[in-house]
């Protein structure tokens, strides 16, 4: 058992070849923040990245950041902070939810878990602000994709084929990302007492109007008394974001409390506790139990996605909240199975989407396809892209599923609309 | 064609035309299959005009299952496809080859679902980008990339070359904008990557989709994210003596926190140009004219505009209009949006480049064209999507002077170099097509392109489909896929600890 801790990109592209050579397989970690997410490895060695650091470029007024790939997201963050910028995507912290310090995880494990939070829904997650990175594929070849401009078209985007790719299919030296303005002021509207039904009936008139709504969850009752230490009290909260240039937040959520005033007693939040709450709601902090109950994080259509959970009611027990309008879905197993099978048939019953079984034991994780299983087409699809990649099956094997490149379904499900 | 070299054609395949023509009509029964020299006329170029080529076989299929029966006809068969949607391609993404069947997606022209509450529309590829915002606009809606061909161009072709447009600083790109597609694979298998909902579950194949150009699938169904129209937008018509200081304009904007639904600039010869065509008002004592477009709230839009005014004053503007109305609003914009047929009228023939730079560089990069104008003896003018460092240099030269075309093109290929130099990229918005495929190398390295070719590898492993664009020399996938580590010849034969 070998651990590599790099601190050049030569001595990855060394590693790597070392390894592919060998064929011994390498677990790729950064600061291990999101470990406990996919199948277990059982890998020999270690790639450890966390000594690769460094941010390499950061011109403010171009817009653009790069950095090593295992610089500290949060040291990058306070860099962005200390000139009014932001990654405008939200990158969410796992550590509340899987245990261990906060503030861990680098800017790598950013892209490689194509990280977003509550401002996904307007801006967009990891895969749409990253520029370019360099990498070293499983041959053990560097290999360099994109820029550092935001208009690039010049060959295929492989940059985004490394987001969400869990370090599958080459390990990241390097990363270029756009960075944005960080707003001047931020308010959230919260509605209270609504049933998820007219919860999300709200929210998806509140995107529909011209208020630029940049973020909006719903957090049931009881749930809602999980965030912000409780000051948010217990009552159902629907939470509308609204940020930018004072004069016009002001405008905005005037705005929204007269479409949206018949829909129930209106609340306003600002600064730091408004902050607060998306935080907390951006890290999953209502499950953050401390506990291993399974997890689930499901992407649905926002307005399907409730007819989901109330049928997942009916045969199991769960806590949920929403966020992303309503599409992005926290499921808190009360038990300990994780209802693989029934969950995701009740998902494509209902339109479609996926989810990611994002806490459980290792043996649910060894046992479940932890990622979302995939048509046979797609799946094999998937599987050529990972044997092109790394053919010799080195890095981060069976991660997302086992021996290839994703979990398959049985086939009649393929071509099936979503 | 000036000197540009395609993948020969499939002595086997012409000799089997006739028998593929016949084939075709079986799969594509009707009116699909245009197969006499004189109708495949229309379709022997795109937007790129200066390559022609008559195709082997012109089809336009109408329902998924034909276009996964060609593709897999031709799978089998060893013919080559180049898939088109409305050919408004610049960069000749669409260019067709003689052994190759064309593959039109025109007749895939419906919307196949609204739906409000999730702000998505789901279209089949032939639709026009603005036939998607002209059936949600009475309620407010509309799709937010809007590249300059929006009436013509179609939303299955903007997937194929990650389109932009004015406002993708504030809006993004297609990449952006698109949640889910449908797509036929070379071997006829069909596939939907992401759909309604956000994030494609497994590897971003969805993300490598966009801007692929037509080399990975057959795109024949797009589901995208549309948007509530801002309640008011309003621009500052902004002229600056020197492009340094439009450019310190652009970066003080961006620096103070401002993203501008829009922001554009000309030079010196696009403003004169413009303005002698449209008589747009535009002042013609400036080196750069600057167009910036706020909005949102009126509020919002009000607050701002006096933040960008006061910029542009420190920045030495020596006029600043702020439009007062939506006709002067649009007055603005006039000039611009002429900038390319304004030029057309001061030279017979002009050549669109494409190239993005960091934003910093633009005054180096101008004096750089400057340069390269003189030395190859072509005029150019600028306009430039100030914003995200987008330049299209129209570089002015006359087809009918022999030699010109050539010159034309060298001189391009120039300013791409520089861009890359100066650390831009080729193509912003364009796409590498047949155009600036023999550049990639200034790019990327071999390794570089050996990457992205194992994508295709994956997806096309035969080269079928739009072979000859993008890469600028074909490998065959079971040669790229050599390892070319060995046991024993590394840097570290034992295990390295560092």
């Amino acid at each position: 058992m070998t651990t590599f801790t790099p601190s050049s990109p030569a001595e990855v592209l060394s590693t790597v070849q070392w390894a592919a050579a060998e064929e011994s397989p390498l677990e790729i970690l950064g600061h291990g923040s999101k470990r406990g997410i996919g199948r277990p490895l059982q890998t020999e060695h270690t790639l450890d990245l966390s000594k690769l650091t460094g941010v390499t470029l950061y011109e403010p007024a171009e817009l653009v950041l790069s950095a090593h790939a295992g610089t500290p997201l949060a040291e990058i963050e306070k860099l962005l902070a200390e000139n009014g910028q932001q990654f405008a995507f939200e990158p969410m912290d796992y550590r509340a939810l899987l245990g261990g310090e906060p503030g861990r995880g680098t800017i790598g494990g950013v892209l490689a878990s194509n990280l977003s939070g509550p401002r996904r829904l307007k801006a967009g997650a990891a895969r749409d602000h990253i520029l370019g990175v360099a990498a070293v594929s499983g041959r053990g070849e560097a290999f360099k994709s994109g820029g550092r401009v935001v208009k690039n078209v010049t060959g295929y985007d492989l940059s985004k084929l490394m987001a969400g790719s869990w370090g599958t299919l080459a390990v990241l030296t390097d990363v270029t990302f756009k960075v944005l303005p960080a707003a001047e002021t931020e308010v959230t509207l919260a509605i209270r007492g609504l049933l998820d039904d007219a919860a999300v009936a709200a929210m998806a008139l509140a995107l529909g109007s011209s208020a630029e709504v940049s973020s909006a969850a719903h957090l049931p009752e009881r749930i809602a008394a999980r965030v912000a230490a409780g000051h948010l009290g217990s009552d159902a909260a629907t939470l509308l974001r609204v940020e930018g240039f004072g004069p016009s937040v002001v405008y905005r959520i005037e705005a929204l409390r007269k479409l949206l005033g018949k829909a129930g007693p209106l609340q306003e939040i600002a600064g730091e506790a408004s902050k607060t709450i998306w935080r907390d709601i951006r890290d999953c902090a209502p499950f953050a139990d401390g506990g291993a109950r399974p997890v689930w994080r499901v992407s649905m259509a926002p307005s399907h996605a409730h007819h989901m959970v109330m049928a997942l009611r009916m045969q199991a027990a769960v806590d949920a909240f929403y966020d992303w309008q309503g599409g992005l879905v926290w499921l808190s197993m009360r038990e300990d199975d994780p209802e693989a099978g029934l969950l995701r048939g009740l998902i494509r019953k209902f339109g479609g989407g996926h989810a990611t079984l994002v806490r459980a034991s290792a043996s649910h994780r060894a046992a479940l396809p932890v990622f979302e299983p995939q048509p046979p087409h797609l799946a094999a699809l998937s599987a050529r892209l990972k044997a092109e990649f790394d053919p010799k099956q080195i890095l981060n094997p069976g991660r997302m599923a086992p021996g290839a490149g994703s979990a398959t379904l049985p086939r009649s499900t393929e071509g099936a609309a979503p | 064609m000036s000197g540009l070299a395609m993948p020969k054609p499939d002595a086997g395949t012409l000799n089997r035309r006739a028998e593929i023509v016949a084939d075709m009509r079986i799969i594509v029964p009707g009116e699909g299959v245009v197969d006499t020299a004189n109708e495949m006329r229309a379709f022997e170029t795109d937007g790129l005009t200066a390559y022609r080529q008559l195709p082997l076989v012109v089809v336009l299929p109408e329902t998924v299952a034909q276009v996964s029966r060609v593709l897999k006809y031709c799978d089998e068969r060893n013919i080559r496809i180049v898939p088109r949607g409305s050919g408004t391609s610049l960069s000749g993404g669409a260019l067709p080859l003689e052994d190759a069947v064309l593959l039109v997606m025109s007749r895939f022209n419906r919307i196949l679902a609204i739906d409000y509450p999730n702000r998505i529309v789901v279209a089949q590829p032939g639709v026009t980008n603005l036939g998607i915002t002209n059936a949600v606009e009475q309620e407010g809606f509309y799709y937010a990339p809007d590249p300059s061909s929006q009436i013509a161009c179609s939303i299955g072709g903007n997937v194929a070359e990650n389109s932009g447009g004015v406002h993708c600083l504030k809006y993004g790109l297609t990449a952006n904008n698109v949640l889910g597609i449908e797509m036929v694979l070379m071997n006829g298998e069909v596939v939907r990557l992401g759909g309604s909902h956000l994030d494609q579950e497994g590897y971003d194949l969805l993300g490598v989709m966009t801007g692929s150009e037509g080399l990975l699938g057959v795109v024949t169904e797009v589901t995208v994210r549309i948007l509530k129209k801002p309640e008011t937008a309003r621009a500052l018509l902004i002229g600056f003596p020197t492009s340094e200081k439009g450019g310190q304009c652009v970066a003080d904007i961006i620096g103070a926190g401002i993203i501008p639904g829009g922001m554009e600039m000309m030079d010196r010869p696009a403003i004169h140009a413009a303005e002698d065509f449209v008589h747009a008002g535009y002042p013609l004592d400036v080196e750069a004219l600057l167009i910036v477009e706020l909005d949102g709230p009126s509020v919002e839009v009000d607050h701002l505009i006096g933040l960008v005014e006061a910029i542009a004053y420190e920045n030495g503007s020596t006029t600043c209009r702020i439009s007062q109305s939506e006709q002067e609003r649009l007055s603005f914009w006039a000039g611009r949006k002429a900038a390319f047929p304004a030029v057309g009228r001061i030279s017979p023939d002009y050549y669109c480049m494409d190239g993005t730079i960091p934003r910093k560089e633009l005054p180096r990069v101008l004096a750089g064209m400057r340069d390269l104008s003189e030395k190859y003896g072509l005029g150019v003018a600028n306009v430039f999507h100030a914003g995200d460092g987008n330049l299209h240099p129209l570089i002015l030269y006359d087809a009918n002077v022999p030699g010109e075309l050539d010159k034309a093109e060298s001189f391009g290929a120039d300013i791409l170099r520089l861009c890359v130099e100066v650390g831009g990229v080729l193509t912003g918005e364009h796409g590498v097509g047949v155009e600036k495929r023999d550049l990639m190398p200034e790019m990327f390295n071999q390794v570089d392109l050996d990457q992205q070719m194992r994508v295709k590898c994956a997806f096309d492993p035969n080269h079928l489909l739009n072979p000859g664009k993008v890469f600028p020399q074909l490998r065959r996938c079971a040669e790229l896929g050599r390892m070319h580590v060995h046991r024993g010849q590394i840097a570290f034969p034992d295990i390295p600890r560092f």
